[in-house]
């Protein structure tokens, strides 16, 4: 356990350490969600009306560009060959290291999406369901991204490769996590059975994807 | 302590790179693996170390810990340090004392006294508060060994540790080693320049002979 501890501290010291990776992935969904409705027109309604689904997707995105993070720097300087030798398993490796990027990378860009939601007219009573929504799901997205990244990591220039294998893997999250706002904004219904769903595929993913990286890491360490 | 490896056989894609390799190293005893580039030095080390799957026979450690993989038991130097480029040198070896040791109840005091015997051994002290991306490759290569005098496991895989050393670095790492062997441990070197060390065995491999035909 205290290893476990151990090494995501250290992911997290170095995301800070390293800093730009926090700061550009909040910059790029700031940049996203603010180009959209200068391409939309200033339609205060039809703003209000996408932008859950907006804030949603540009999340998402987001997130997809730090995931390569993940694995890539210590498979490069051969930290990760040192960390296989350790007595911890590398499915507990993976899993460390997922919730590190989701700690550096989910919690900010929950946090971050009502301030965005202004520039799209979110409405008031949204702003709560958004971050409770956007905290359930991305731990899906760190755990999953983590599976892409491990998988991607011995290509040149994987980043593409990443974004198509794990962006369609994220559609269920979107899903449920957009049907949870629309239960609460838009009614009829309540909003606790897609919101139990949503919170189901993030634990499902916390425990299986960390088995999947881990046999795509040993794969790459030969 | 006795590393047996029997009828040992791996391959990289389809080509097979060594098969039917079998020997074994006592405690006490260091081995140089000699051969020419591509006659599969490396591959072996990294399939000792358990990173490449065995195609077939075993690998394992007599009188090691008994639940413990072999991989678990091997410090493996490879042509990467290891090390991060952000941390200070001194977080880096923290990092790898919790990370490596962490099963072991070491009290702090342990702990601190085993990471400076490495920081005097590689001479590393004074970069203590250094970030490691701020040394030159010499540096972060005695930062990378330091690792092998901090933690203790019983089997050393060393592969070209003398890359980028300077004269006197290869003197202090032939000494640890010696240290090593001598403390009733087994080392494994591959390597091109002479260490300055005595091994007690050396094993030659030769360029692969089988390449299976697939499509004949």
């Amino acid at each position: 356990m205290k290893m476990f501890l151990g090494l995501v501290m250290r992911d997290i010291r170095l995301a800070m350490r390293e800093g730009g990776s926090i700061s550009t992935v909040l910059g790029f969904y700031l940049i996203v969600v603010a180009i959209l409705p200068l391409g939309l027109g200033p339609d205060l309604n039809l703003l209000a009306k996408i932008a859950p689904g907006v804030l949603w997707v540009a999340m998402l995105l987001s997130a997809l560009l730090s995931v390569d993070r993940i694995f890539y720097n210590d498979h490069e300087d051969g930290t990760l060959e040192v960390i296989a030798l350790g007595a911890m398993p590398l499915e507990l490796v993976a899993a460390a290291k997922s919730i590190a990027h989701w700690i550096t990378t989910g919690i900010p860009l929950a946090l971050v999406a009502p301030v965005l939601g202004f520039l799209l007219n979110l409405q008031p009573e949204a702003v709560w369901v958004l971050v409770v929504t956007m905290l359930a799901g991305t731990p899906a997205v760190s755990f999953l991204g983590a599976v892409g990244a491990a998988l991607t990591l011995g290509l040149n220039r994987g980043g593409l490769l990443l974004s198509l294998l794990i962006l369609p893997l994220y559609i269920p999250v979107l899903i449920f996590g957009i049907a949870t706002m629309n239960a609460v904004l838009v009614g009829p219904g309540s909003f606790v059975q897609p919101f139990a769903i949503l919170c189901a595929i993030s634990l499902v993913t916390i425990i299986l994807s960390p088995i999947a990286s881990a046999a795509a890491l040993r794969m790459n360490l030969q | 302590m006795r590393l047996i490896i029997d009828e040992l056989a791996v391959k990289r894609g389809l080509r097979t790179i060594i098969s039917g390799l079998s020997f074994h190293i006592e405690s006490k005893e260091g081995l140089l693996l000699t051969g020419p580039n591509g006659s599969g030095k490396t591959t072996l080390l990294r399939a000792l170390a358990g990173f490449i799957e065995h195609d077939a026979g075993t690998v394992r450690l007599e009188g090691g810990a008994d639940e413990a993989e072999v991989g678990e038991q091997c410090h493996y130097v490879g042509h990467k340090n290891g090390i991060k480029h952000g941390f200070t040198v001194a977080e880096n070896l923290d990092f790898w004392l919790d990370y490596l040791g962490g099963a072991e109840d070491d009290t702090g005091q342990g702990k601190r006294s085993c990471r400076d015997t490495a920081l005097e051994t590689f001479e590393l002290t004074n970069l203590l508060d250094i970030p490691a991306g701020m040394l030159s490759a010499g540096q972060k290569r005695r930062l990378g060994l330091a690792r092998l005098v901090m933690v203790k496991r019983p089997v050393w895989l060393l592969d070209e540790p003398s890359v980028s050393l300077d004269v006197h670095s290869v003197k202090i790492l032939a000494g640890v080693v010696e240290e090593h062997i001598r403390g009733g441990g087994i080392a494994m070197a591959a390597t091109h320049i002479p260490l300055g060390l005595e091994f007690n065995r050396t094993l030659q491999l030769g360029i692969a002979q089988e390449t299976e035909e697939v499509f004949g």
